[in-house]
């Protein structure tokens, strides 16, 4: 007869709710952990999104994510004509403020050529780009429909296609625009503005200008030995993917990514100071019956099993019902949240460590505890 | 019911046993000898601090004395130099223990509560319970078999008590007030059970009791002053 499983029927009440109470704990930490991999994804999204081996950027700067880069234009022409380079491609990129359908919205412009890298691999609904003009991608995740109109700068562009999962490292929705677009957005400066430059004197500023070139490689050519020969123009640096995405993970998302790690060491802390203490309250409430079944002969191991096989359940039931949870609500979040099961196995696996470890102190509590408080002496 | 040829079920022999050192040092039991047989049923009685219940533990192989020698159903326990380590298992096997207040398993109903003892012994689980109805019906609660103690009053919780400390068929059984929850009614009825058992099992009962309503269902009584154990004035010994 299984005593920890008569006992919890028993209380069943009181276990559930203990239970709910540990789950809410168990869902906090599960979110942690998929917050922390949704923004290390979201991060990652924009700069895998042109499937690029190597990124040229302006001299002396690691942008354009890390850091501003701005170069000419034509630079797409030098890069595309590299032995190795399949193909080249101009693209920009900047955050805006937009007030649409009564709603501001945070938005990530990437201005792009259309049919060149820096396009969106895979659309969800709608077409790609058509017309050189006034024609946006959006990402789901902005709130706009195939056929908005949405204002940016002076001119109304239309929704045509939707994209899923694209955002930036701060998690602003991707718009996708024509690369010509983009540059106007970003570089043309209002009429009144450009009036006092000209004013000034000042020489006209170019507009063609972008963020960065991306480049595909033939496959059997090294990205280093291509952006070691990019280097050797001194007015250009040059990064291969690999390095972008390291300089996104260890220094733009780093100090965030750091503080969710260390709030989710504190959380499973919590976690595993408030199973042990449930656990040791739960033997304590038992002391009398465990000190009845040591009198009347039972060993060791019967009442251990009754303290780390309901300690088991508490966390098991805990991880189930916090998993459930964190799965019904994650796409409620105003971030993405992406659980992996290898994160639930490998919390399941914590909180087995945690919940044995936990049961030590009832365990020991149990031992200890004299036959005789049974005779009542 | 006299002494006879009856088989020896306990036997201490100047057992001792005190507690703290020095100033603080008591002694709980002096060199206590006390001889008791099957079928027998024994009283001790003793204001509260005189080494009743320390006695009870020692019997009981829950507490260690510290001098003297202790046989149970023909095992030497302890003798000076040697002590049995399985004590557990001596309990399991020979001792069946009634409490004050039942000490049921809250969890487990009347049936399985009496089933875990034999479960323990390693009895098969369908045997286990089967002999646990067995006991609750000859103790008259067999119709209560699958109430939980809470359920129970507390006349039938002590009766599946009693059930419980004779599952392993223990040829010794040590109540400590076994009738202090019970009206004078129920305790009478309780103790000439008990009697019946142990006349019908060829075990023995030593109980620790203050109620003076069931002195007269006792064989011998037995006093216990400051440790020293003496026979009752006026009771047969």
């Amino acid at each position: 007869m299984n005593l920890a499983w008569r006992d919890v029927r028993h209380n069943l009440f009181r276990f559930l709710l203990t239970c709910l109470g540990l789950s809410l704990l168990m869902a906090v930490v599960l979110s942690m952990i998929g917050i922390y991999n949704g923004l290390v994804i979201d991060a990652l999204t924009i700069v895998r999104a042109p499937a690029a081996d190597v990124w040229v950027v302006e001299s002396g700067t690691q942008g354009p994510f890390a850091e501003a880069s701005r170069i000419p234009g034509d630079t797409r022409a030098s890069i595309a004509r590299l032995h190795g380079v399949t193909e080249a491609g101009s693209v920009t990129y900047q955050t805006a403020e937009v007030d649409f359908a009564g709603r501001t919205h945070r938005l990530y412009l990437v201005g792009f050529e259309p049919g060149r890298p820096g396009a969106p691999l895979a659309l969800v609904a709608g077409r790609p780009i058509g017309r050189s003009h006034h024609e946006i991608i959006a990402d789901s995740g902005a709130g706009l429909a195939l056929g908005d109109r949405v204002p940016l700068g002076r001119d109304r562009f239309e929704v045509v296609g939707l994209v899923e999962n694209q955002v930036n490292s701060g998690g602003d929705p991707a718009i996708y625009l024509p690369l010509r677009d983009a540059q106007i957005l970003q570089f043309e400066l209002a009429p009144p503005a450009a009036r006092v430059q000209t004013a000034r004197g000042a020489p006209p500023q170019s507009e063609n200008t972008v963020n960065a070139v991306l480049a595909r490689l033939d496959p059997n050519v090294a990205p280093d030995a291509v952006a070691a020969t990019i280097r050797q123009w001194k007015h250009l640096s040059a990064l291969t993917q690999a390095d972008q995405e390291l300089l996104l993970t260890r220094s733009v998302v780093d100090r965030a990514r750091r503080q969710i790690g260390l709030f989710m060491g504190i959380l499973l802390t919590v976690s595993a100071v408030v199973i042990a203490l449930i656990i040791y309250t739960m033997t304590m409430e038992k002391l009398r019956e465990i000190a009845t079944l040591k009198l009347i002969g039972a060993p060791d191991r019967t009442i251990v099993g009754l303290i780390v096989q309901q300690a088991l359940a508490l966390g098991a039931v805990g991880w189930v019902f916090g998993l459930a949870l964190v799965l019904l609500i994650k796409d409620y979040f105003p971030r993405r949240v992406v659980l992996e099961p290898v994160n639930a196995l490998a919390l399941a696996a914590i909180i087995v460590i945690v919940c044995i470890a936990a049961s030590g102190l009832g365990v020991r509590a149990a031992l200890k505890v004299d036959p005789a408080t049974a005779l009542g002496s | 019911m006299g002494q006879g040829a009856r088989e020896t079920l306990v036997e201490t022999a100047a057992i001792s046993k005190h507690f703290g050192e020095g100033e603080t040092r008591v002694d709980a039991l002096r060199e206590v000898s006390l001889t008791v047989g099957a079928g027998e049923v024994v009283a001790l009685l003793g204001p509260s601090g005189s080494g009743k219940t320390t006695l009870l533990n020692v019997i009981g192989c829950i507490l260690e004395p510290d001098g003297g020698r202790l046989r149970l159903d023909g095992e030497t326990v302890y003798d000076d130099r040697w002590l049995r380590q399985d004590l557990r298992r001596l309990r399991l096997d020979k001792i069946g223990f009634i409490f004050q207040f039942h000490n049921l398993l809250p969890f487990l109903d009347a049936t399985d509560n009496v089933a875990l003892v034999l479960r323990l012994a390693g009895r098969e689980r369908t045997a286990a319970r089967g002999r646990a109805t067995e006991l609750l019906d000859y103790l008259e609660v067999g119709n209560r078999k699958d109430s939980m103690p809470a359920n129970l009053s507390g006349g039938e919780a002590q009766r599946v008590a009693i059930a419980r400390a004779l599952a392993n068929s223990p040829r010794i059984i040590l109540a400590d007030e076994p009738t202090a929850a019970l009206d004078s009614r129920r305790a009478g009825i309780v103790m000439d059970l008990l009697r019946k058992l142990a006349a019908e099992q060829d075990a023995c009962i030593i109980a620790v009791t203050h109620d003076e309503k069931i002195y007269d269902r006792f064989d011998r009584i037995f006093h216990l002053r400051d440790g020293r154990l003496e026979p009752r004035e006026g009771a047969s010994t």
